[in-house]
Parts: C-alpha cells; sequence; structure tokens
C-alpha cells in the first residue's frame, strides 16, 4: 500500500508543480484572444523589402488592457503602412533575464524597429541597443535612452482627472478606491489626477489604495478590489492591466472605470466609462520616421491633445450633465485651457507641493513621489 | 468497469522509459495541436526543437537556462529521495539571489575581480538559511514541510519586493523598484564573449558530479536514500530521520541559492521586483521528469529549457499565442504521469 500512498503523493506533488508553474508564468486569463497570425505567405520580390517591426508585451493581447491597447495600435499601424512593414510580437515576456533574449532574438532576426512596452524591459533593451546599432529601439515608460533608443509615454494622468470627475459625482460613500500597481510616478500620479478630479466635482472624496506589485495578475487585481469594496469604495479604478477591478465592482454591485481600453464588455452595469490610451498615432509616427529615415532620440510624452488619451463609453448611469461636465473638461484639457497639476497643491501630510498661482511641468509630473490631500496612506518607501 | 490494480513489481526499465515516452507522447500530441491551430507540424516542432539549438547564442541561451532548472532540480531530487517534501525551491532561489545582491551591491567601483565569488557564496548562505527555517520547523515542531516551503516562497518574493522598493532601491532610479546595476566585480565571468553564458554553468557540471557523487557512493546519501524507500527500515537500522530533514532540506536550499545567486549575478545583473519566472517550481517537474537522477535531471531541464525558449520562438516565428508553453509543459507532465500510473497499477475490467 505504501507504492500506492508514494505515487499519489507524486501525482499530487507534480499536479502543484504544474500550476505553480503556470502561475509563474503568469500564463491564464479568462478573455484571451486568439493571436493574430504574424507570419504571412512570402510576398513576390521586386518590391522593397518591408521594415520589419517588433513588439515584446507584459501581458497576454487578450488582457483588455494594456497590452491589448498597445496591440490594437500595432494593427492600426499594419493597416496604415500596409506591405511596407510587417509587424510581429511576442506577448508574456516577463519583466525578468527572459526579456534580454526575447528583445536580442528580436533584433538578429532582422527587425530594425523595436517597442518594447513595459518599464521593466528599460536595461535589457539598453543592453540589446548596444549591440545593434543599426536597430532603433523605442522604450515606453522609461527614463533612459541611446544613441539608438528613444523613450515615450503618454499622460494617462488625464484620463485618470476625467474618470476621478465622475467618480466625485457618481460615489454614495464619497469614498474611491485604487488598485495600484507598482509605485512609481507614473502611477503615483494617476492615484492623484483620479482623486483631484474627484474633489473638484465632490470635496469630501476620499480615495484608498491598494498596491498589488504587479502589471497583469488578475486574481490580485480581484482580490484587492474586493478589500476595497469591503473597506467602503464604492466607485473604483486601476491602474493595472486587465478587466479583473472591473469585474469584481460589476459583480459587488459597484462601479468602476476601464483602464487603457474600452472596457465596457467585461462589466456593463458597473462601468462609468473607460479611460483608454490610443497607442496607433505614436505607433505611426515612429514607423513614418523610421521609414523616411527621420528617427531621432527625442522623447515623446502624449495626451488627449494628440489623441493618445480619451475617455469614452461613458455609461448609462451616469447623468446627462455629468457626461457633459466631462466633455467639457476634456476640451479644455486638450485645448490647455486647464493645467491639472496647478497649485496651491498640498500633500496629504499637509506640506504645500505647488505654490498659489504655480504649474507643475513635465520635470514635476515625472516626479510626483507624494499623494494629494485625499489619498489616504503613505506612499511605499517615498520620502 | 475497469479497475487499476497495483502491481507487484513495477518494471524498473519502464520506470527510466516513461519519460522518453512521455517526450514522445508529447510531440505527437503537439503535432495534433499546431494541426489544429492550422500550421505546419514540421515548422512547429521545428521551432520548439531545432531553431533554438542553431547558432551558439542558442545554445548558450539554452544553456543559461539550464542552470537555475538544473541547480534547483538536483536539490530537490535529494529531498524527494529522502521523503522530505520541499517545494519551496522557488523561494530559496529567491532568497539566494536577495543575499547574492546584497553582497553585491556593497561591492564598490574598486573591489578585486573574484568578488563574485563572495557574491555566490552570500547566495549560497541565503537559500541554504531560507531552507533551514522549513527544516527547523519540520523537525522542532513537525509542521508540514510542504506548506511551509511553499508559503516561505511567497514570504520571500515579498521581502525581494520590500527591499527593491525601499533600503535597496536605486536612488537614482526615480523610484523604480531596481536595485543599482552591479558593479563588474560582481557579476559572474562570461564564459564566450557575445553569449550571456557566464561560468555558472561549469559550476552547475561540478555540482552535478558532486550530486551525484553523493547520493551513489557516500554513506550519507545511502541513509537518506534508504529513509525515502523504507522509512521503517531506517529507523530499524538507527538512522537519524532528523539527519535526512536537515541535510536534504540545506542541500536544497544551498543549491538554490546558488542558482539565485547565478541569475541575480549573471543575466540580470540588479536586483528587480521578479528574478525568477518560476524556475523553483519548474524544477520540480525538472526533478520528476528526471527521475530523481542526477543525469536524468540534465535531460530533463533540457527539455523543459527547450520548451521555455521555443515557446517564445514560435510567437515571434510563427505568431502563435504565448500560452503554447505553458500547453507543451502540461501536455509533457500528463504524460509522464499517465505513463507513472501505468507502471505502477494495470487495468483490470470487471
Amino acid at each position: 500500500m505504501r507504492a500506492v500512498r508514494r505515487t499519489l503523493i507524486h501525482g499530487a506533488a507534480l499536479g502543484v508543480a504544474l500550476i505553480l508553474a503556470a502561475c509563474g508564468q503568469e500564463a491564464p486569463k479568462p478573455a484571451d484572444k486568439p493571436a493574430e497570425k504574424a507570419a504571412e505567405a512570402p510576398k513576390p520580390p521586386p518590391k522593397p523589402e518591408p521594415l520589419k517591426v517588433a513588439f515584446a508585451y507584459v501581458g497576454p493581447v487578450g488582457d483588455g488592457g494594456w497590452t491589448f491597447a498597445h496591440d490594437t495600435g500595432r494593427k492600426e499601424a499594419e493597416k496604415e503602412f500596409g506591405d511596407r512593414i510587417k509587424t510581429s510580437f511576442v506577448e508574456n515576456v516577463p519583466e525578468s533575464a527572459d526579456a534580454e533574449r526575447v528583445i536580442r532574438d528580436m533584433a538578429s532576426q532582422g527587425n530594425k524597429l523595436i517597442f518594447g512596452t513595459t518599464f521593466g524591459y528599460m536595461e535589457p533593451m539598453l543592453k540589446v541597443a548596444a549591440e545593434f546599432k543599426d536597430v532603433k529601439f523605442e522604450h515606453a515608460t522609461g527614463y533612459k535612452s541611446a544613441d539608438n533608443m528613444r523613450a515615450y509615454d503618454v499622460r494617462a494622468y488625464e484620463g485618470a482627472y476625467v474618470a476621478g470627475m465622475i467618480a466625485g459625482k457618481m460615489t454614495k460613500s464619497n469614498t474611491l478606491g485604487f488598485v495600484a500597481s507598482i509605485p512609481i510616478p507614473e502611477v503615483i500620479r494617476n492615484i492623484n489626477a483620479f482623486t483631484l478630479g474627484a474633489q473638484s466635482t465632490n470635496p469630501k472624496v476620499k480615495t484608498k489604495v491598494v498596491w498589488v506589485n504587479k502589471w497583469f495578475d488578475p486574481g490580485k487585481e480581484a482580490e484587492a478590489a474586493t478589500a476595497l469594496i469591503n473597506g467602503g469604495a464604492d466607485v473604483l479604478l486601476q491602474n493595472t492591466d486587465s478587466s479583473a477591478v472591473l469585474q469584481t465592482a460589476e459583480k459587488m454591485g459597484k462601479f468602476a472605470f476601464g483602464w487603457d481600453s474600452d472596457m465596457t464588455a467585461y462589466g456593463p452595469k458597473a462601468h462609468l466609462g473607460s479611460s483608454i490610451i490610443n497607442w496607433a498615432p505614436y505607433y505611426k509616427k515612429a514607423i513614418k520616421e523610421a521609414l523616411e529615415g527621420s528617427w531621432k532620440v527625442e522623447t515623446n510624452w502624449w495626451g488627449m491633445k494628440e489623441g493618445a488619451i480619451d475617455v469614452i463609453s461613458l455609461g448609462e448611469m451616469v447623468p446627462a450633465e455629468v457626461k457633459k461636465m466631462a466633455e467639457d473638461k476634456k476640451a479644455e484639457i486638450k485645448d490647455g485651457k486647464f493645467h491639472i497639476w496647478s497649485g496651491p497643491m498640498v500633500d496629504n501630510t499637509g506640506k504645500e507641493v505647488l505654490a498659489k498661482d504655480a504649474k507643475g511641468d513635465d520635470k514635476f509630473i515625472a516626479g510626483i513621489m507624494f499623494y494629494v490631500k485625499g489619498v489616504e496612506g503613505k506612499v511605499p518607501s517615498g520620502k | 468497469m475497469p479497475r487499476l490494480e497495483a502491481r507487484p513489481a513495477p518494471s524498473p526499465l519502464m520506470g527510466y522509459l516513461a519519460p522518453v515516452l512521455a517526450l514522445g507522447l508529447t510531440v505527437v500530441f503537439g503535432t495534433l495541436l499546431f494541426l489544429a491551430l492550422g500550421k505546419s507540424p514540421v515548422a512547429g516542432l521545428r521551432v520548439f526543437f531545432v531553431t533554438p539549438l542553431e547558432t551558439l547564442r542558442g545554445w548558450s541561451e539554452v544553456g543559461l537556462k539550464m542552470v537555475p532548472l538544473l541547480l534547483c532540480a538536483l536539490g530537490l531530487a535529494i529531498c524527494y529521495r529522502s521523503n522530505v517534501w520541499n517545494i519551496g525551491a522557488e523561494g530559496q532561489f529567491v532568497v539566494g539571489g536577495i543575499a547574492a545582491g546584497g553582497v553585491a551591491l556593497l561591492a564598490g567601483a574598486d573591489a578585486p575581480r573574484a568578488y563574485f565569488v563572495i557574491v555566490l557564496a552570500g547566495g549560497i548562505v541565503g537559500g541554504l538559511a531560507w531552507a533551514g527555517v522549513t527544516a527547523f520547523l519540520r523537525d522542532r515542531f513537525n509542521a508540514n514541510e510542504i506548506l511551509v516551503s511553499l508559503m516561505l516562497t511567497y514570504v520571500g518574493g515579498l521581502l525581494l519586493i520590500y527591499l527593491v522598493n525601499g533600503p535597496w532601491k536605486d536612488p537614482k532610479g526615480f523610484n523604480f523598484p531596481y536595485s543599482k546595476t552591479f558593479d563588474a566585480a560582481a557579476m559572474v565571468p562570461r564564459l564566450f564573449p557575445g553569449t550571456r553564458l557566464t561560468w555558472g554553468i561549469v559550476l552547475a557540471v561540478v555540482v552535478l558530479a558532486a550530486v551525484w557523487l553523493f547520493l551513489a557512493r557516500s554513506k550519507a546519501g545511502f541513509r537518506l536514500a534508504v529513509a525515502g524507500h523504507a522509512p521503517l527500515a531506517a529507523r530499524f537500522a538507527g538512522f537519524s530521520a532528523r539527519e535526512g530533514i536537515w541535510l536534504s532540506l540545506l542541500l536544497c536550499g544551498a543549491l538554490a541559492g546558488l542558482a539565485g545567486a547565478l541569475e541575480v549575478a549573471g543575466p540580470l545583473g540588479q536586483l528587480t521586483p521578479q528574478i525568477s519566472p518560476g524556475y523553483g517550481f519548474a524544477a520540480i517537474i525538472v526533478a520528476w521528469l528526471g527521475r530523481l537522477h542526477p543525469g536524468g535531471c540534465v535531460f530533463a531541464a533540457f527539455v523543459m529549457a527547450l520548451i521555455y525558449i521555443g515557446g517564445e520562438l514560435s510567437q515571434s516565428r510563427l505568431g502563435l499565442p504565448a500560452a503554447i508553453t505553458g500547453v507543451f509543459q502540461g501536455m509533457l507532465l500528463l504524460a509522464l504521469l499517465t505513463a507513472d500510473t501505468f507502471i505502477h497499477y494495470r487495468v483490470r475490467w470487471r
């Protein structure tokens, strides 16, 4: 009988191993869509070789959020340039030593323009960029560049602000919840913008934050959302990559927003609107420059003005006057009449961060490491 | 109704053939999978089993991937042979990486070239200490080592997140949760210029030989094996069960910690919130696929490394989804478990 038990233990241990190995790769997700076919039949030779463009994604293209938005941008660029370019992607590339191999492989496969779409690829991309001088590297959300590598980002906080305005009007408990990923300025300023937007329509609002330390982890995101709702939050926003927060709000009868992509379909009753990123204009610009030879190292930080950020698909439960208010604010942000980071602004310890009439410039915005008044808690390890 | 009946004497030969059989079945199912996805199975299998090995760089990447899998699997094989169910090699790997990273961060620009030796030693100590916690709790309080070692894995992961977000964060890094990049002297030297493969693989081969000798030739290894196969006999012979627990867990911790050190002081070069894509867990599969035998573990680590890399390549070359890696690993395991079941049981129709 001992042999039987041993075998059973082996079976159980192996089963656990498989599950854990799968979790380690962060493969599982509910709403995976079939990957787009990247390899097509070879074309007749006379045309010039297409520019090969590759994308490295941190999550699956079916995450319904961040990576999905990048992939939509890739497809639109493909549509725009037709057979002048040939794109491919690798999804679920962990922010570990594997990223360097994937990116180097892209370069050695003849890709001349490579996009890395998460901040964790910064060091690996720098290493590969030093080796492949004839390849152009584009790194999303980072801060380092090289002769053939530049950084790009979007002003997602503009969308967070408008979402906050709606949240301020829709909350009954005056408590908002924010599921946050990794405590870098990008995420912290979205928490702040969301809170500032909410306070502009409802001064009593406060925001609770839960950090999950991951970009894409639907399980953890849902847990964090549940914790926030149990803590009294009735409108949620997230700076993570999946639709889990919205789905949790839907299940628990609260409100939430879509982030990065239009998430209406994931929770129609809970969905107040989606703050989306449209990467297509930037990807078209970068590819055009690479095709024309005008690509140069610069930093591009695009927002509503350039059509990179928008808040769309506002839900039916949002009253018409709130919708109008959101639209008006979007227009003001677009034409530069409204600046979110305007003094007087104090952090949540009461310290003044922007004096009266002062405006935070891009350097200020890039270095935001404090919570504004109304956000509860402390920035992890923030000074 | 078919019924499973234990075989009186499972065939040892089939025991060794099962992994090969499992690999064969995986290839068959893989072929069907590629057909179902509308891809040429030849091209698909080529990407998995040939393309990664076409260049020196390809071999070096497979080797780089094999080192952590092999080291963790060797440690786990020692544990499982002695009936100690450590599934926390992942945590021991991470804490080894943390300890090594801590030593590496202290290096300074004028550290001698041999400094990396201390870094590796730090990793060994870190992994050993982490496994020691499990051993202590099991030995002192009879706490279940499966649960303790697994839970400590998450504690280790959170410790890493705390450190890179807090005290070890690069002060010039805009609060990005990364440590500084290590000084050159703290890094394990490269084996071939132009590749990422380090002397770690040579070290892994040395460790492999040592573990082999330990298990096959040493008295302590023999005692572990007896304790694993027949705990009562081991007790009757006066072998200490405590020795088995401590020895196997500490060895495994040391090896997993070394693997973590080789990773952070090798391809990574800094501490990041995630230093392992799940090597410690994947190594459980490697250990079983390798029949808990050091030589078998080499074969199994090689196959697993190929599947990892082949999965990536099948995305960029064939446009297949990333889930293909998990599907292949799953097929391999399922086939192995099925084969094992039929080695230990036969089907009776009633």
